[in-house]
């Protein structure tokens, strides 16, 4: 025995064998390039060219301009004079001063304190190397001859920044309370949001989980409803509630919505579905042994509640909680909407970028907003990663048993968050269908009036709809058959991983950077995709890339519950996998292709954040609209089409129960024993 | 027989050079009017000018301007046709604008064209500030109106106060501005420092704090005066004040794209913008146009409006805009403590 272990390990190494690429590798690998190459070209190059935007700075060059004065009969004695040697003598602009945007101007006279617009004295000035410029009041000169002011005119001559590339606007950005507070602000948000939808959606998911109350269909419908609504409504209901001429506002004691109090309530309200979905998949699972064991040993419920059931449905927790910390931080439209005067980092670069035009400053803001997203999402990987199974193939699955004092409690608990959320959308509707709030009550269809609002009207609803569909449609067609190909090609296993690194990107990136990045990217003149700025397609693009993940991870889980026999089946069939993946991989996982699908539908009405840089009058949408309407003050239309982009999308997810029901009694039979 | 042919030939003629005309100059136009005039505002130009034809470009005053800015150095427009004259004024100081004096621009009022001779840009209208102030609500609140901006200081105001912030709003920035010039530089900001105290909040738009005005959501918001007068004649319980100070305002104006391959159209396009006809066109949206005498009234406009504007030194906000909004960000905007 012994020996012919020896033999084995001393034997020398064969030649590698290579498998023969067939011509269905081929296409499979030319496939996941392409799909690769997508990727790259929509995520990894603009947020490259952004990064890079966010070191472009701009200073005053002092050096590069000459000077003379002359005395006070007008004339010159030939002495040049550099402003960076007079600014050194004089001090009056330190380092900070001469650091500045591409829009700054650096008023010259200031170098000489004895500086008087009424005084007969001279100037000259020039560019003394090319590139220099300075203005004349508002007249550009960037030629090197001398050029003679008097003082009057002099007062208006105004330096031009150049441009250089460093960490200059990071340093401004840590030395502008205004902005670096942000920070600090977005974190105790994102945190207390947290702490408070996740609590709440445990208390929900287990109600409908391990008691036995009633209408539990209905609370789980409910419950899912503020997915199909923009993250801004529920600011607006919040106004109609709690603003100073709220239904409500007495509740809140004198305090302010319009800050954070409005902007928790209503991150709550916008975040609990994704909580609950992912705490009551956890709770769904587990094993009644443990439970049975509990009593057995004579625990209390609770602390058989902090033994087992907490342990066995805490990655579902961290999971919610990372999930919902993220949408917190990286969500733009409800602070925008109810946030006053309490900034935050998402509002800062919509503030730097659509207000002042400062997109080096956007870009910097969007570096930071970066960090605590991704630092949220690879704790989040990291802890799933450790998760192993609960469930055995010897468990026994948990069946709640009545409890009449119990189930009316849960009863009335999950009563109230249904009410909270029938309650956000009631008034958004409520407040839609009001003439004039609060001074004409009298009911009317007026806030339907889009095309009289800003916004694009009615047409933007249209853009949104056409927007949904094109995204679901492409986006679930390069999703679906990218998760395909990198689930069941052979080998080409580093290529393999770096896609599943890439695909997992997107859910890292808010937004707001990628619309941003964007910008950067293909609105350069120079970039030979410039065209697809301004247009539907842009949209689709940055929609499909920002709800990649998500999407891309439903494939991977649907196509991994199919064996890889049914590849070796039909390549010993001589049956391209092309054919396999048309006839019988999507048949199959049908289910999960309509899922992909009406996410990407869902999510590309409601999103705002995605799309906000990147729209142009002819593309508006309806989630930009209600952005923009509330914005200019026309809360009420705003709510209306809000509420548009609610029914819709309550539509879209009953015609997709009816087709999937429909589909799936054809093509799922195989199923069924 | 003779006579019907030649009517034919010279029919064919005229559609054959009417046709070539039309089709001889495209002009590309940027601009940031109110997209429902664009098409009115093409329709009455073609009415004197058929042969050339405008391709707008339309989007908000801060995308434009972004735009030209980014195309610095392959300008795509021939002309900005309605873009404010803050915007214009960096397009001034990057060279981009040729200095054009249009036929007739002598009959303008001299504060709606550039000071250089000749002009970079000419104006066509104005929007003018001025405070919404809701009868209502201030009645239920106990407060006075307000005669002048220094009242709007008065501890009585205290959180009934809504403005813009000039970071994200022109009309935040005009109104900076113009308190700048009205009390100096100095006076100015402790003006501002007592407006602070009696702000609720600043929002993103300039016309939101008079439609929260409208709403009773706020007794008092600093906005401009055509939108208060709009949403007074929706119903709304507002009057509108225009302060003994003197209000701050921007303009809509004209110019040439430096560089531009359609000199002489482009050049037409902005003799026309400086007509009657074109100031009349203006007034439709507009309460205040370039052309004196031309404006009509507008229903519920505050009268004295015209004489309370103030003198706008317009290369002054320019040239002031970067540190005039730092310095305002660092007093008001990081201190906004949560309530």
């Amino acid at each position: 025995m012994t020996e012919t272990t020896t033999d084995l390990t001393t034997l020398p190494p064969g030649p590698a064998i290579k498998g023969k690429l067939s011509r269905d590798d081929i296409v499979m690998r030319g496939g996941m390039i392409v799909i690769a190459l997508y990727l790259v070209v929509t995520l990894a190059l603009p947020l490259y060219v952004m990064l890079s935007k966010s070191f472009s700075t701009y200073r005053f060059e002092l050096s590069q301009y000459e000077m003379q004065v002359s005395d006070q009969d007008g004339v010159f004695d030939g002495t040049v004079l550099n402003p960076a040697d007079l600014n050194a003598a004089v001090g009056a602009f330190d380092s900070a001063d001469l650091s500045t945007g591409s829009d700054g101007r650096l008023p010259v006279s200031k170098l000489f304190p004895d500086f008087n617009f009424r005084s007969p004295v001279m100037y000259q000035i020039r560019n003394a190397q090319p590139g220099g410029r300075f203005l004349v009041g508002s007249t550009l000169h960037d030629e090197d001859t001398w050029l003679e002011l008097d003082s009057n005119s002099f007062r208006r001559v105004q330096l031009r920044p150049m441009k250089f590339t460093g960490l200059d606007n990071f340093s401004n950005y840590f030395s502008t309370p205004a902005l670096f507070n942000s920070i600090k602000n977005s974190l105790f948000i994102a945190v207390i949001s947290t702490v408070i939808t996740a609590t709440l959606a445990f208390w929900f998911a287990y109600a409908l989980n391990r008691s036995c109350m009633r209408f539990k269909g209905a609370f789980r419908l409910i419950a899912m409803a503020p997915i199909l609504v923009p993250s801004l409504l529920p600011g607006i209901a919040l106004v109609y509630l709690f603003g100073n001429q709220g239904m409500l506002k007495e509740l809140l004691f004198g305090a302010s919505i319009y800050g954070p109090i409005g902007i928790i309530i209503g991150s709550v309200f916008f975040t609990f579905p994704h909580a609950f979905l992912i705490i009551s998949t956890a709770l769904a699972i587990s094993d009644a042994r443990l439970y049975e064991a509990a009593v057995s040993l004579r625990a209390s419920p609770w602390r058989t509640f902090w033994t087992v059931t907490i342990p066995s449905a805490r990655y579902g927790l961290i999971s919610a909680g990372f999930v919902v910390f993220n949408l917190v931080i990286t969500d733009f439209g409800l602070p925008k909407v109810i946030g006053g005067q309490f900034n935050m980092l998402a509002v800062d670069i919509y503030k730097q970028v659509i207000g002042q035009q400062n997109f080096e400053m956007g870009a910097v803001v969007s570096v930071v907003l970066i960090v605590p997203a991704i630092f949220a999402f690879a704790l989040d990987r990291y802890v799933q990663s450790k998760q192993v199974a609960t469930l055995s193939s010897r468990s026994v699955p948990f069946q709640p048993s009545p409890d009449a004092k119990m189930d009316r409690i849960f009863l009335i608990y999950s009563s109230l968050v249904g009410v909270f959320i029938i309650g956000i959308l009631a008034v958004c509707q409520f407040a839609a269908l009001i003439k004039f709030w609060p001074y004409d009550l009298s009911l009317s269809l007026n806030n339907y009036q889009f095309d009289r609002m800003d916004g694009g009207g009615w047409a933007s609803y249209y853009n949104s709809i056409k927007l949904g569909l094109l995204t679901a449609v492409i986006g679930t067609s390069v999703i679906f058959f990218g998760a395909y190909l990198v689930e069941k090609s052979n080998g080409f296993r580093v290529g393999r991983s770096l896609f599943q690194m890439i695909a997992m990107l997107p859910m890292a990136i808010p937004g707001m950077v990628l619309g941003l990045a964007y910008i950067f990217f293909f609105n350069n003149p120079a970039n030979p995709l410039n065209w697809i700025y301004g247009t539907m397609a842009i949209l689709v693009i940055s929609a499909v890339t920002h709800f990649y993940t998500v999407s891309h991870l439903t494939a991977v889980t649907a196509l991994k519950q199919m064996d890889r026999e049914f590849e070796s089946v039909s390549s010993s069939l001589k049956q391209p996998t092309l054919k396999l993946f048309s006839r019988v991989t999507v048949p199959v996982c049908l289910p999960a292709v309509l899922d992909i699908s009406i996410y990407l539908f869902v999510n590309a009405m409601t999103t705002v954040s995605a799309v906000v840089f990147l729209y142009s009058p002819k593309t508006s949408l309806a989630s930009i609209a209600v952005l923009n309407m509330d914005d200019a003050g026309d809360i009420a239309p705003a709510a209306a089409m809000g509420m548009m982009i609610f029914y819709t999308n309550a539509a879209a997810r009953i015609l997709h129960l009816i087709a999937s029901k429909g589909i799936l009694r054809r093509t799922q039979a195989w199923r069924a024993r | 027989m003779k006579l019907k042919v030649s009517t034919l030939t010279s029919l064919l003629a005229g559609a054959f050079f009417a046709s070539s005309l039309a089709a001889e100059t495209e002009l590309t136009v940027y601009t940031a009017v109110e997209a429902e005039d664009l098409a009115r505002y093409a329709e009455t130009f073609n009415k004197t000018n058929p042969d050339i034809k405008i391709n707008w470009v339309r989007d908000s005053t801060g995308i434009i301007t972004a735009k030209l800015l980014a195309e610095r150095d392959n300008p795509q427009a021939d002309v900005v046709w309605g873009l404010a004259a803050t915007s214009l004024l960096l397009l001034k100081a990057e060279g981009m604008l040729e200095a054009y004096a249009p036929a007739g621009v002598e009959k303008l009022d001299a504060k709606f064209v550039d000071g250089d001779n000749p002009p970079a840009w000419v104006g066509m209208d104005a929007w003018v500030a001025a405070v919404c102030y809701n009868t209502v609500e201030a009645e239920k609140a106990g407060l006075t109106p307000p005669t002048s901006w220094q009242d709007l200081t008065d501890p009585m105001y205290a959180g009934h106060l809504i403005m813009p912030n000039p970071n994200s709003s022109g009309t935040g920035f005009l109104d900076v501005s113009s308190w700048l010039q009205i009390f100096g530089e100095e006076g100015g900001w402790e003006f501002m420092d007592g407006l602070h105290n009696n702000i609720a909040r600043y929002t993103h738009s300039g016309s939101k704090p008079c439609k929260l005005a409208a709403a009773g959501e706020i007794p008092i918001g600093i906005s401009f005066a055509f939108r208060g007068a709009k949403s007074k004649a929706a119903g709304a319980p507002l009057d509108i004040i225009v302060p003994s100070e003197g209000v701050g305002w921007d303009m809509e104006a004209t110019a040439i794209v430096a560089g531009t391959a359609n000199l002489e159209a482009a050049q037409k396009l902005v003799d026309f913008t400086v007509t009657l006809g074109a100031n009349e066109m203006y007034n439709t949206g507009y309460a205040v146009v370039a052309y004196p005498g031309v404006a009509k009234p507008v229903e519920h406009f505050p009268a004295g409006l015209l004489e309370a504007m103030i003198d706008n030194d317009f290369e002054f906000a320019a040239n002031n805009r970067a540190s005039i909004l730092k310095e305002w960000q660092s007093r008001y905007d990081g201190k906004s403590d949560p309530k």
